[in-house]
């Protein structure tokens, strides 16, 4: 796989509030602040990795970065044209290179389509080809996923979890994009299927130089996929570096803390463990702590930490912190 | 054996389904010494959690049957005796935890009303008795400000928080095996390290022993000092926790370590990925159940079902086939 020096996707400052209402006339009292200030790039024909624990954000991002939601503030540049200001048959266009794998499979295929219905959709939606075409089209994808061409007159609960999501991939693939988010999508699988979708995944890359967004939870399998990792933490990225530099030299002290809690299969590994648990549990976005983040779970945090923001800074090259101790 | 405390065989358990009856469990055996953890791993479906069901009688009955085994605890069959002393089992000797501890809580009944119904109800406390030792479990726990937070209700307390409570219900009577069912499968990885820590230290200080199951092969290296692996209902192979990850002997269990992405700094290698997907019961395998997958398969993996057998003291594996040579064993 070769990674271009050239970016594909570059996002500045997003921010993505969803407002709370309350009270008998439903007036806001605040917003939830899911994403808050997100800035990076994605290079062409990469694996850029987002991490994080449930409610920091990261699919919120993603979605946010494809414009599933319109967001609050920031912009997101794809290809150089700025999605913010597209026009919606312009926006229209984009889709058809910026395409979604959601994380659950039973969910994000319709029970009352066949698989010809599901996968010929997009086809059918931007007129890219009619009648038999969308059949050898269909035919096409579902080899490409390894799922027997037989199979487009069925319907999904007549499949397994690995399965569908293999058809998940085949809609996302239809119109040829060029970026994939993947938002979780082995975390419902079983573990021995798990390693059959990650293969399907880097195949599909090689074959199609696909660049994509991996929005996983699982530390392990993102550091196998990713070719750099960022981490997420309530809203903002902590960090963000090459794959073997995040892991091997984690600076923030959140990744230190999220790095030292995956569990590694190896026995010997915890007779000699250092662990580093974190106390207490992620603050709410609505609230969040001042200054930094992270501060009310840090073992290094002082009064600095609750005045100002650390912005992100390249500690060594294309190795970002955001920490004023790291 | 003297320290014995359970002892489980032939354990077998059907599902009478509208599509026809799923043979869950067929004829397991295991047994778990005092203090030890034992770590039983498997995919969704294989049986871990129905087998450990079955021998608390836990499994609905119907559509569940258990049609055949005994599970002793301490010598008595618990599969036998009466509805009264099952539960008193239950209740006091044996408690189980279960992976979402949101569905596990009653919502509208305060944590300090849960936390005391077992100790008024098994223990035989009166009220004052009962809130103190609530708050002492708490605390054991690590739940800060355990007083106060008695008065609180479920949907208060945070995904770890809930947890550590249903460990502190289960703690509750002095259990001497606790089984914990997929326990942190449903919390985050810096939630997750916190209640394995959690439950080290009182395995520690209280001596228990602990069956927990898990799909995760990194959660049970931390904890087990033995692991069964299950698949299609049996065991499949057994060992002490450093023999089954240096020297795993089953093919699906050589799948399963292999499909682990590596931890390891450098050049990605390519996941070993096993074929195919797991079985749905429903009959009995009269051959190896992990036959369609496996890449070391021969003829009479398909026409007989392989025992477990003794590969080494304290290693058993359900394979006619030795994979170091990839011949039938012997």
């Amino acid at each position: 796989m070769t990674v271009s020096s050239e970016v594909l996707v570059k996002v500045e400052d997003l921010k993505m509030y969803f407002p709370i209402y309350s009270g008998i006339f439903q007036r806001k009292v605040g917003d939830v602040k899911a994403v808050d200030g997100v800035s990076l790039d994605i290079y062409e024909g990469e694996t850029l990795g987002l991490v994080g624990e449930s409610g920091c954000g990261k699919t919120t991002t993603g979605r946010t970065i494809i414009q599933l939601y319109k967001p609050t503030a920031g912009h997101v540049w794809f290809q150089g044209k700025d999605l913010a200001t597209l026009k919606s048959e312009e926006m229209r266009q984009v889709r058809r290179n910026v395409q979604m794998i959601f994380q659950d499979p039973y969910a994000s295929l319709n029970p009352r389509m066949t698989l010809r219905e599901i996968i010929g959709e997009p086809i059918l939606a931007f007129g890219a080809a009619t009648g038999r075409e969308i059949d050898d089209r269909v035919a096409d994808l579902l080899k490409l996923v390894k799922l027997s061409p037989d199979f487009v007159g069925r319907y999904p609960h007549e499949f397994s979890g690995g399965q569908r999501q293999r058809i998940g991939i085949a809609r996302s693939l239809a119109m040829n994009p060029q970026f994939i988010v993947c938002d979780e999508p082995i975390s419902a699988l079983d573990v021995s299927i798990q390693a059959q979708v990650i293969n399907l995944f880097e195949d599909l890359q090689q074959q199609l130089g696909l660049t994509y967004l991996f929005v996983a939870h699982d530390l392990s399998m993102v550091r196998h996929i990713s070719n750099r990792v960022a981490v997420m933490y309530l809203g903002i990225i902590a960090e963000l570096a090459d794959r073997d530099e995040i892991y091997g030299n984690p600076l923030h002290p959140y990744t230190k803390a999220l790095l030292s809690s995956i569990p590694i299969p190896d026995p010997i590994y915890y007779e000699t463990r250092k662990r580093i648990v974190l106390e207490g549990d992620v603050p709410s976005p609505a609230n969040p702590p001042s200054g930094c983040r992270f501060r009310t779970r840090c073992p290094i945090g002082d009064a600095h930490c609750a005045e100002e923001r650390p912005e992100m800074r390249e500690v060594t090259a294309g190795h970002f912190v955001a920490c004023f101790k790291a | 054996m003297a320290n014995e405390l359970l002892n489980v065989q032939d354990l077998e358990t059907v599902f009478n389904t509208p599509d026809g009856v799923i043979h869950a469990v067929n004829g397991v055996d295991f047994y778990l010494k005092e203090g030890e953890t034992l770590g039983v791993v498997g995919e969704s479906g294989c049986g871990k959690s129905v087998t450990m069901l079955s021998c608390l009688r836990l499994v609905a009955m119907p559509p569940g049957k258990i049609i055949n085994g005994i599970a002793n605890f301490k010598g008595k069959d618990m599969l036998s005796m009466s509805e009264e002393d099952i539960r008193h089992v239950r209740g006091g000797q044996i408690a189980m935890i279960f992976q979402d501890p949101m569905t596990s809580l009653n919502p509208v009944m305060t944590i300090g009303r849960q936390m005391e119904e077992p100790l008024l109800l098994h223990m035989g406390m009166n009220k004052e008795q009962a809130r103190k030792r609530s708050i002492e479990l708490l605390e054991q726990v690590g739940i800060p400000r355990a007083g106060d937070r008695l008065k609180d209700y479920p949907h208060q307390y945070s995904g770890g928080m809930r947890q550590r409570v249903m460990i502190a219900m289960a703690l509750s009577c002095n259990p001497q095996i606790l089984i914990a069912d997929e326990p942190t499968t449903a919390l985050d990885v810096t939630i997750q390290a916190q209640i394995v820590e959690l439950v080290i230290k009182l395995r520690e200080q209280l001596g228990m022993a602990i069956i927990w199951i898990t799909h995760d092969l990194g959660v049970i290296a931390s904890i087990a000092q033995r692991v069964m692996v299950m698949y299609g209902g049996f065991v499949i192979e057994e060992a002490p926790i450093k023999k089954l990850y240096s020297d795993p002997t089953h093919p699906y269990t050589v799948g399963l370590l292999g499909s682990l992405p590596s931890t390891q700094k450098g050049a990605r290698h390519r996941l070993y990925s096993i074929e195919g997907m797991p079985p749905v019961l429903y009959q009995r395998p009269q051959s190896c159940p992990f036959a369609p997958r496996c890449r070391w398969v021969q003829p009479i993996c398909r026409e007989q079902l392989p025992l477990l057998e003794n590969v080494d003291t304290k290693h058993t594996v359900r394979c006619w086939v030795d994979i170091k040579t990839g011949k039938v064993r012997a």
